[in-house]
């Protein structure tokens, strides 16, 4: 299997861990991934605020590329760059004015027919998902975890056309596969304030607390992650979010990727797991 | 079923409905965008009260609102609304409107957090996040915060002392062909 393979700035800065699981898994399962040279910056995070032109250019522009390496699928990990194609390939196809409008800009070499896809999609396909038990090395079964998949990865569903838009399934499937249980909870789609990280951190805390505080009453070992920004709320303002609601929580948050690597038998320091904020020992002890 | 409620609506209304390819005057105000919002109780005015005003033109309230800038794009209400309307694009015309209105920020931290993402990416090509967070330090004159949290993540090697260029050059005709499209 071959996809090309858009990784987006986070996966290379803040969120190198999930990076180095997500190709390591690949690695195991024959996955091949190509990544485009020259990928720029989708615009995720600055709010499609300023303009619609310009948030619809930048991931055609990517999805060019892609094109241009003769690949009709590309896996985006982050699910914010994740939901900005989307997004933009489901703009362009309902306005044939807009395409033109973007042709101009990006050039001609553009069709929106690239299937663009998350890894949660990849690894829950029948096919995957049926020969995984073949690859595990190391038992991981006695985790129970909070798998989150965060507000974007699902919606809007006409745009996103992936999962169960409130309660999704994919990623509880995968790490069921390993034997893990994962717990059933309200907040599988709940917002943790995105990119509110480096200017509201109130708010981040706030919602990433209610978060925390669910899994653990449910008695969740760690919570899987499948974005970066839900990473870094949930992991690196962890300490003050105890500090602010005067509560322990100590939950390790972990890369849904992190989670199968350790179950593939891939060494703990491989996937990262020592670049963690909240030490993940205690689920390292477990397996 | 999506229900059709009024015709005669607001110049504003009419506006926003062509810049959003949306219909706001569908919202029969049934609430469950607010509902469901995360950041409701963080906003001067809930989803549903901003779609009403805009309706009846009341554009100096929607455009000044805190609402506009704290609306996290979580697609929580565009998911759920009953009449379909996308919300999320609703709040990024209006954060537009605003903008380019010269009107001051509702939450001048967000409005500048956005502006130095944009202009940082414009001129590395990919989002070099130790310059956006000096940036964005210095233009809000909260030198200190996060300052221990930035340290950490240094450590870890979670930020790049120094940017990459890669893509830089085809970011930069991105821009500036989209600048002569919108003026047009
Ligand atoms: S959910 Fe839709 S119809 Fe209901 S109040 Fe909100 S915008 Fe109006
Ligand atoms: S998209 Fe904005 S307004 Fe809608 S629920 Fe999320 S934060 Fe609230």
């Amino acid at each position: 299997m071959k996809y090309a393979y858009f990784p987006g700035c986070s996966l290379r800065s803040t969120a190198r861990e999930y990076d180095a699981s997500f190709r390591a898994v690949c690695d195991k399962l024959g996955i091949e991934l190509y990544e485009p040279k020259k990928w720029i910056c989708c615009g995720s995070s600055f709010g499609h605020a300023f303009s619609k032109l310009l948030m619809i250019s930048l991931p055609l522009q990517n999805l060019k590329l892609v094109e241009m390496m003769d690949l009709e699928e590309v896996v985006v990990p982050c699910a914010s760059c994740f939901s900005r194609f989307k997004s933009a390939q489901s703009e362009v196809k309902s306005s044939p004015d807009l395409l033109e409008k973007v042709k101009k800009i990006i050039g001609k070499e553009l069709t929106v027919d690239i299937n663009v896809c998350h890894p949660l999609e990849i690894f829950s396909r029948t096919g995957i998902l049926n020969e995984t038990p073949k690859f595990i090395k190391r038992d991981i079964s006695g985790l129970k975890v909070a798998c989150y998949y965060g507000c974007l990865l699902t919606r809007p569903p006409k745009v996103m056309q992936f999962d169960e838009c409130e309660y999704p399934q994919s990623m509880d499937k995968i790490l069921q596969a390993f034997g893990i249980e994962t717990i059933d909870w309200a907040y599988k789609t709940e917002c943790c304030g995105a990119a509110f990280s480096l200017t509201r951190s109130d708010i981040v805390r706030k919602l990433s607390f209610e978060i925390l505080k669910e899994a653990k009453q449910l008695g969740a070992d760690a919570i899987a992650a499948a974005c970066p920004l839900c990473h870094a709320n949930l992991d690196m303002r962890q300490e003050e979010i105890e500090k602010e609601y005067g509560i322990e929580f100590k939950m390790p948050i972990l890369y849904f990727t992190q989670l199968m690597g350790l179950g593939f038998g891939i060494p703990a320091h491989k996937l990262l797991l020592q670049k963690h904020m909240v030490s993940t020992d205690r689920i390292l002890n477990n397996v | 079923m999506v229900v059709s409620i009024a015709d005669n609506f607001s110049d504003f209304a009419k506006y926003l409905n062509e810049r959003t390819g949306e219909n706001i005057n569908l919202c029969f105000q049934c609430k469950k965008c607010s509902s469901g919002c995360p950041v409701s109780t963080f906003m001067d005015y809930m989803p549903n009260q901003i779609i009403h005003y805009a309706r009846l033109g009341l554009k100096e309230i929607v455009l000044k609102s805190k609402t506009i800038w704290l609306c996290a794009a979580c697609e929580t209400c565009t998911t759920r609304c009953p009449q379909g309307i996308d919300l999320v694009k609703v709040m990024d015309s209006l954060k537009n409107i605003a903008d380019r209105s010269g009107i001051k920020p509702g939450d001048s931290q967000v409005s500048a957090f956005y502006h130095k993402g944009i202009s940082n990416i414009r001129h590395f090509g990919r989002m070099y996040e130790a310059g956006l967070i000096g940036m964005l330090k210095i233009s809000t004159g909260q030198l200190t915060g996060d300052l221990g949290l930035g340290l950490k993540m240094f450590k870890k090697g979670k930020l790049k002392l120094l940017p990459t260029f890669k893509g830089s050059r085809s970011m930069k005709n991105i821009f500036s062909r989209v600048k002569k499209a919108e003026k047009r």
